[in-house]
């Protein structure tokens, strides 16, 4: 009786010890993956952004200056954020990249397109938007970077199940 | 495992419109299944158009484009009947190659 009472004891101490360990050192960590998961496979810095500067910063830019020679077409209000249709079209001579991002994503860069010689610079796809907030179409020229923006209205969020 | 893309090629003038639609399921990561397990993240990473030997598009994707993907853009330099040949590879490493004449 003393015996199996001894060993409960002793097993359930270093079990606390145990749950302790987990909660102080990979919680955190766990936490954050949580937050922010792109696949394990997946290294590319530029997806890792939080906002657009970040994507830029990481594209190898400075800081982007609005344009408005740039077209960007998406809902106004978006009813499924799953299924947002994005179309942007660049007026600026010598875009090499158009880039979704999304600023309230869980990571920003949504897609990057890169243009080269003979094609046009004008890309439509569709992205998912987590909530309501501001989309920026981002075009690269040998000039820096430019963007264009829409405030877009979720009404059903993009990540949920 | 995935299904074949459809991939509609045409030209007008001397422009080539290239519209696909890709199947596949675009996990996130954070999306929960119906016991409330987190389903793995799973996307296609990159996407690259090829027509007579030629990259017309190379595109970098995160999770956030939506599942089974739509992608459409322009070119000019193709004749009718050349082949337009999609590739796509996700997180896993798997990769899908399809094609399609334009028209």
């Amino acid at each position: 009786m003393n015996l199996s009472r001894r060993a409960f004891l002793q097993a359930t101490a270093s079990g606390t010890a145990l749950l302790l360990v987990a909660a102080t050192g990979l919680a955190p960590r766990r936490a954050a993956a949580a937050v922010n998961p792109l696949a394990p496979s997946d290294h590319r810095p530029q997806f890792e952004a939080t906002n657009l500067d970040d994507v830029v910063k990481q594209l190898g830019g400075g800081k982007a200056q609005p344009s408005a020679d740039i077209d960007l077409k998406a809902p106004e209000i978006a009813e499924n954020g799953a299924v947002v249709p994005v179309e942007i079209q660049s007026k600026l001579p010598g875009t090499r990249l158009i880039a979704i991002v999304s600023e309230k994503n869980p990571h920003a860069l949504s897609a990057a397109f890169h243009i080269p010689d003979g094609t046009e610079p004008y890309v439509s796809t569709r992205v998912k938007i987590a909530e309501t907030s501001n989309l920026y179409a981002l075009v690269q020229t040998d000039q820096g970077f430019f963007y264009a923006n829409r405030l877009v209205k979720v009404t059903l969020g993009g990540c949920g199940g | 495992m995935a299904d074949p893309m459809r991939i509609r090629a045409t030209l007008t003038g001397d422009t080539v419109e290239v519209k696909v639609l890709m199947a596949h399921p675009m996990e996130t990561g954070l999306r929960k299944d119906a016991d409330g397990k987190l389903v793995p993240a799973r996307y296609i990473e990159t996407v690259k158009v090829n027509c007579n030997g030629k990259d017309v598009l190379t595109a970098d994707w995160g999770p956030a484009v939506s599942k089974n993907p739509f992608l459409a853009f322009r070119f000019k330099g193709a004749a009718k009947g050349d082949k337009v040949t999609v590739t796509w590879t996700d997180s896993e490493g798997e990769s899908r190659t399809d094609e399609a004449a334009i028209g």
